[in-house]
């Protein structure tokens, strides 16, 4: 039973709240937390230490390669596969393919930007434990929530619901997975 | 470190949105627009008149494809006429919305934060209507694809050094952009529609476009840095596609076209142009939503002024065209400008002057920023006068160019009216449905303006 748990989380009524929370349980120890808030918490992001992301990587590699994509196909097109003569003039003519390149340096930095922001999140994933909750509807109104999972070394669901009641919660519940 | 930005955020700055408001309330006013049975019905008379003119444009699309582009006013030497006209115009439009979503976030303006949705909408719509016009001013719309590169039987492809190419991707771009970012910016939007709604078709129709978005820390601080990419990447492109714009007139020769300082006018008109429009869709909404208390005065005047900065860059761009003309010694430039003031299209460019120089003068008053009748009256003028700018430019360098043997009038028809008005249907008709299906202000965004969102005093504990 205390297994099949996906772990205990605490609702809090304003942001300050959690996270003084998030920060509490990360000095107790616990490391796999998640928090859920109607907006985006500068302070949270520090508290959980999630500063770090691989998203601006994934967005350069998008831009180059679509960089070099916009270059190549119209050095090969206007070179190679259908040169047409303008008046004598050069065939590689780089200045006329550079609005090209940039349009499509932007486009495929910016497709790989919001793939790789689903790709990130895990997204979409229509079912989720955490909407188990019945008041959890209100984390994307006014409340806040902090989730302490099961697969934490040390949760243990009975005394992980003891120390968030520590935390003056407006209510703690466990989640079904 | 918690004391010292205590110390600095102390004297409070004039507020963005209207006190008294709290996380629940705000979220309830927005999504209420979108959840209510109850259709209003400043709606239903403004959907009534976008539909209507909707018909209009695809009879008068119809009668285009039936008996070709002749149906239009374009005779040579003016084959572009109203079609490019138009397109400069709705695609100079969308321009604002971008700028407002992804210029003003970089800035960190957070007074954008309850225009950015709206503005960001009008930018895809008013792009959808200006790819409307070079499409069917092909004459043979269905063809469209030919445009792009891609292996085909014909063996032909695309000139890369033509500038009516690189227009095909700098305008496809923004629109797959704006697209992308509009809808980032609505996850977490959908996903508070998907938990308040009563309706269950509502809750998986909004439930699979949220993509399941929880409000996770995780996700946020993922989300985050993905917004600020999206603005990095979205605010070089939008500075671009003007330009890109511009490029079409400025590579050619033609007189009055023939010049460098094309884009950065282009661009300034842009942005002129698409705040006028923010405001002619921001006075109106605002009243008939009772949303005084979010998109407050202080939106308004800031709008007006980003108008009236550009205004002036505009008006500083017609005496520079009048100068450069002048200075040239050309002398087929100087009679481009010439017949511009003295010719057939003379009563145009006075107008222009009038709607877009003279106008707007009245903006440095606060009395007539702060008065938003006046204000839609404004930004109507404004609209006027940037369409004018660009048919002037567009029609009388074409019409009279170097051989006078070789001039000729361009005259709209009532297709070339049915067509243009028709497309203020299309985007009036994509507008008032996006205002009943979604969000039309950024609920998250303004969550974060509240003084509650801030989160207190750290050490506790």
């Amino acid at each position: 039973m205390i297994k099949s748990l996906y772990g205990v989380m605490a609702e809090f009524d304003n942001p300050t709240a959690l996270v003084n929370a998030a920060r509490a349980a990360r000095e107790k120890g616990y490391r796999k937390l998640d928090a859920y808030s109607p907006f985006p918490i500068e302070e949270l992001t520090d508290v959980l230490d999630l500063h770090k992301n691989r998203l601006p990587l994934i967005v350069l590699a998008g831009g180059i390669a679509g960089g070099l994509t916009g270059y190549l196909m119209q050095y090969y097109i206007s070179v190679w596969d259908f040169p047409i003569n303008v008046g004598g003039r050069p065939l590689h003519s780089w200045p006329s393919y550079i609005v090209i390149t940039f349009e499509l340096t932007i486009l495929l930095a910016a497709i790989s930007a919001v793939m790789g922001l689903l790709a990130l999140c895990g997204l979409p994933m229509l079912y989720h434990p955490a909407f188990n909750v019945p008041r959890f509807a209100l984390a994307s109104r006014n409340r806040f929530f902090l989730c302490i999972e099961a697969r934490d070394p040390l949760f243990e669901a009975r005394a992980t619901s003891e120390f968030l009641q520590t935390l003056e919660p407006k209510e703690v519940s466990e989640i079904a997975p | 470190m918690a004391d010292d930005q205590q110390v600095v955020e102390q004297p409070p700055a004039p507020r963005i949105i209207a006190p008294g408001y709290t996380f629940g309330t705000v979220t309830d006013q927005i999504a209420t627009v979108v959840l209510t049975k109850k259709t209003p019905l400043f709606w239903m008379a403004g959907f009534g008149v976008g539909f209507s003119l909707l018909l209009l444009f695809l009879w008068s699309v119809v009668v285009l494809m039936a008996k070709g582009v002749g149906v239009w006013g374009i005779r040579t030497p003016v084959m572009w006429g109203f079609a490019i006209t138009n397109f400069v115009w709705w695609i100079g439009i969308g321009h604002a919305g971008t700028l407002i979503s992804a210029i003003l976030l970089l800035l960190n303006q957070r007074w954008r934060n309850s225009i950015n949705r709206f503005a960001e909408a009008m930018t895809l719509f008013a792009v959808a209507c200006a790819g409307m016009f070079p499409l069917l001013h092909l004459g043979r719309p269905w063809l469209f694809y030919w445009l792009f590169p891609y292996p085909n039987t014909m063996n032909v492809q695309p000139n890369f050094r033509s500038p009516l190419v690189w227009d095909v991707f700098a305008v496809s771009t923004y629109a797959t952009v704006s697209l992308l970012f509009w809808y980032v910016g609505l996850m977490p939007d959908l996903a508070t529609l998907r938990d308040r709604t009563q309706s269950r078709l509502a809750r998986v129709v909004y439930g699979i476009m949220a993509m399941g978005w929880r409000g996770s820390a995780r996700h946020w601080s993922v989300y985050e840095t993905a917004t600020l990419l999206l603005a990095g990447l979205a605010t070089p492109l939008v500075l671009s596609v003007h330009t890109v714009v511009s490029f079409d007139f400025t590579i050619a020769i033609v007189p009055g076209w023939h010049s460098t300082f094309f884009p950065p006018y282009f661009v300034a008109g842009a942005i002129y142009s698409g705040f006028a429009m923010v405001l002619a869709l921001a006075i109106p909404l605002r009243k008939a939503y009772g949303l005084q208390g979010l998109i407050t005065d202080r939106h308004l005047d800031n709008s007006a002024k980003v108008m009236l900065a550009t205004g002036l860059i505009v008006a500083y761009a017609y005496i520079m065209e009048t100068f450069t003309a002048w200075y040239s010694g050309n002398v087929y430039e100087q009679a481009a400008i010439w017949h511009r003031m003295t010719g057939p299209y003379s009563f145009s460019y006075w107008l222009l002057l009038t709607c877009n120089i003279a106008a707007p003068q009245a903006l440095w008053f606060k009395r007539v920023r702060n008065n938003p009748a006046l204000l839609f009256c404004f930004s109507l003028v404004v609209l006027v006068g940037m369409w004018l700018e660009r048919y002037v430019i567009i029609v009388s360098s074409l019409a009279q160019d170097f051989l006078p043997s070789s001039w000729g009038l361009f005259r709209a028809t009532r297709w070339d009216w049915a067509t243009f008005v028709g497309t203020i249907g299309l985007f009036l008709f994509l507008f008032f449905v996006f205002i009943r299906l979604l969000p039309m202000i950024s609920i998250f965004e303004v969550r974060t303006l509240l003084p509650q969102a801030k989160v207190g005093e750290e050490a506790q504990g």
